[in-house]
């Protein structure tokens, strides 16, 4: 069939022409996304005082003084210890500590669940089954006591061990959950069609299932980190770590080992649990920003709002808002047309759902 | 063909407008559409993928999952009895009480509407339940029970999960449930796409069958326009997001004004008739980021000239088409000298 070049000429020169579409908008969409810039910034506030803690604490956090248990002040901005030494300090040079063995254990874990995973679900067989009672075996392997079990064995172990171990340990869970999601695309009409277009296994697997994991590996990745901050650091806090090395625990577990809450010394485990909690909070914001970025139909389900004269209209499934022109332009009986007018009582007859009406 | 219909709309879609996005990204993907649905009529749906034809249904019943917008216009539904109103205006819960029981819709892929884990049954009385929370489980399943038979399906296939029907069976399940409630449209979204030739023309004339004993109206949508010439009584051909031709099927079968429609005539064999010549049309459908201008058709036309491509035809009644009928029809092309507005 003969296709005329007049309509393929004509397309191109509309799409050329179009002035309303500034092509480098795209680049930073992940960025824009608010949950996803707000977690990278907080982690790499953290990446910064990993890097820097250790020289911009203002005390040696193993130097005593003689403020005993100080409350916070301008000398020493968290307080002090039993043993006068200054807890900033401490909580800023045990940041590098945590956030090296936490990132650490989560690459390599994630490496190994990729790994493990993906290939257990493509090849299926007797790959599949051997690999998958190896992270069977792994996943009922209580990874704490093997942590403990394996730290107290190794000879001075530094964080790099501790990272090894917990991420060697860890992976199971998200190999599993590759496994399963691998399986369920193995047959996918897709991959099929790109199996029959003659690719190899390598590329199928990585161009055609790979990006389709790439939020469950992100959140394996996130919950993995998660999960090696919170084993060193409860490593630190039983005191099974060698207490010279400075992390959160390792606050945690003095401020526990000397009555901090009995002696109302609150900012001495306040501050370690607080960072725990913001970098916690952080990862999952980024994971929900990667969720929505990989997963289209995620990023426009719901939240999309439409401010109009009448109020706010919503995107949301199943109840597509209505948005007429002179809801948009025409008076606006605001205060200097900035701010759209009230809603009217009975304005609801309209067709905006407002939000959280009947859902 | 069919019952008599009557003049009397029951669905009107005036100037319905719906984009994908908002703001300056925004596509429009319905353009100006104005359409009336009678009351027991068919009114096919015809137009390439892309030409607006679903995401038209789908507005109007404000189905249309996020980004999509309906961006003005009026969907005026006359109920049996009552004062016509607004679809566009009802709040959620006025809107959710009208879908199923005054429109129903039939999926584009129906036969993947049923759920797999339930039984037929349940999921026919769940509709029943939702409408109706009062009426008695026995009458649910004695209605239930009616409507498989309705759609000539055994009573005893109450009891079975949907794997255990073939496509055509679940697509009359489909439809059946669609006719629960007794509505007065039904809005079919390529809804036979799925079954062989044989089954489509088994379940149509079950459809056209069932129209006249419960006089519902139908929308039909299907790119396949040799099955709507078999079947529905007026056509309306989609290009762009526009209506570019309506008429009666016979008469647009006979006679298409618009080159699209005579393109998308000669694109498919008709059922019955003459042989004639397959040509297609050359081209795609257009991008609607970046629609021509003027008509959105003329890069693709073989007769297009001078205001083609710089303005819009205006859809209305030709002046004077060479043979035929010109009352019923419009059509939206400088070929074709119209009187504006209908």
């Amino acid at each position: 069939m003969a296709i005329s070049t007049t309509d393929l000429t004509a397309v191109a020169s509309n799409t050329t022409a179009d002035p309303t579409r500034p092509p480098s908008r795209r680049h930073f969409r992940f960025i824009a996304n608010p949950k996803a810039a707000i977690g990278l910034t907080v982690i790499a506030i953290y990446l910064i005082f990993a890097a820097i803690g250790p020289w911009v604490a203002p005390y040696d956090p193993n130097a005593r003084s003689n403020d005993l248990v100080a409350a916070p002040s301008a000398h020493h901005w968290f307080g002090t210890t039993h043993l006068g030494q200054d807890i900033f300090s401490q909580v800023l040079v045990g940041t590098r500590s945590v956030v090296y063995v936490g990132f650490v254990a989560g690459i390599v874990a994630t490496v190994l669940s990729i790994a493990i995973g993906v290939t257990a679900g493509y090849l299926g067989g007797v790959v599949e089954d051997t690999l998958s009672v190896i992270a069977n075996v792994f996943l009922v392997i209580p990874a704490l006591l093997l942590i403990i079990i394996i730290t107290t064995t190794v000879e001075s172990a530094g964080d790099g061990t501790v990272a090894l171990i917990i991420g060697c340990t860890s992976w199971a869970w998200g190999a599993r959950v590759l496994r399963a999601q691998t399986l369920s695309l193995r047959h996918r009409d897709y991959v099929e069609a790109a199996r029959a277009t003659g690719e190899r296994t390598w590329r199928v697997v990585t161009f055609e299932i790979l990006p389709n994991l790439t939020a469950v590996i992100a959140s394996n990745f996130v919950g993995t980190v998660l999960f090696a901050v919170m084993s060193e650091i409860t490593l630190a806090f039983i005191g099974i770590s060698g207490q010279s090395n400075w992390n959160w625990g390792t606050i945690l577990f003095w401020a526990q080992s000397q009555q901090a809450l009995d002696q109302g010394a609150w900012w001495w485990f306040v501050p370690a649990g607080l960072a725990i909690a913001v970098l916690g909070t952080a990862l999952s914001l980024v994971n929900f920003g990667i969720d929505e970025f990989v997963n289209p139909r995620l990023r426009d389900s719901g939240g999309h709002k439409i401010r109009t004269r009448r109020g706010t209209a919503w995107m949301r499934v199943g109840f597509t808002p209505v948005v007429r022109d002179d809801d948009l332009t025409g008076p606006r009986r605001g205060r200097g047309g900035a701010a759209p007018a009230p809603i009217a009582e009975g304005a609801s007859t309209v067709s905006f759902g407002t939000r959280g009406g009947d859902r | 063909m069919g019952p008599v219909v009557s003049e009397q709309p029951v669905l009107e879609i005036k100037n319905l407008n719906v984009d994908y996005g908002f703001g300056p990204d925004a596509v429009r993907a319905v353009n100006d559409v104005t359409l009336t649905l009678h009351r027991g009529e068919v009114l096919g749906l015809a137009g390439e993928s892309g030409s607006g034809k679903s995401t038209l249904a789908y507005g109007l019943t404000r189905l249309l999952p996020p980004p999509g917008i309906v961006r003005g216009g009026e969907v005026i539904y006359h109920p049996s009895e009552g004062e016509a109103y607004d679809v566009l205006s009802l709040s959620d819960n006025e809107l959710r009480a009208f879908r199923w029981a005054q429109t129903s819709i039939v999926f584009q892929g129906a036969m993947n509407s049923l759920n797999p884990v339930h039984k037929v049954s349940s999921q026919m009385m769940d509709a029943l339940k939702a409408h109706d929370p009062k009426m008695s489980g026995r009458a649910r399943l004695d209605r239930a029970r009616e409507l498989l038979g309705l759609v000539g399906i055994a009573a005893d296939r109450l009891d079975s999960y949907p794997h255990q029907l073939s496509g055509g069976m679940r697509q009359r399940v489909m439809i059946a449930m669609a006719l629960a409630l007794e509505p007065q449209v039904v809005i079919m979204d390529e809804p036979t796409t799925a079954l062989d030739v044989v089954m489509q023309r088994q379940i149509l004339a079950q459809l056209v069958e069932l129209r006249q004993r419960l006089d519902f109206s139908v929308l039909f949508i299907t790119p396949d326009l040799s099955l709507l010439v078999e079947f529905s009584d007026r056509i309306a051909i989609m290009y762009g997001g526009r209506i570019v031709e309506e008429a009666p099927a016979g008469t647009l079968y006979r006679e298409a004004l618009h080159p699209y429609s005579d393109g998308l005539l000669h694109s498919f064999p008709a059922l019955r008739g003459a042989r004639r010549e397959l040509t297609g049309i050359p081209g795609s459908p257009p991008d609607l980021r970046a629609m021509p201008g003027g008509c959105s058709f003329h890069p693709r036309c073989p007769k297009a000239f001078e205001p083609c491509a710089t303005e819009v035809p205006v859809l209305g009644q030709p002046v004077a088409a060479s043979g035929g009928n010109t009352e019923a029809r419009s059509v939206a092309c400088w070929l074709h000298e119209v009187r504006p507005g209908r």
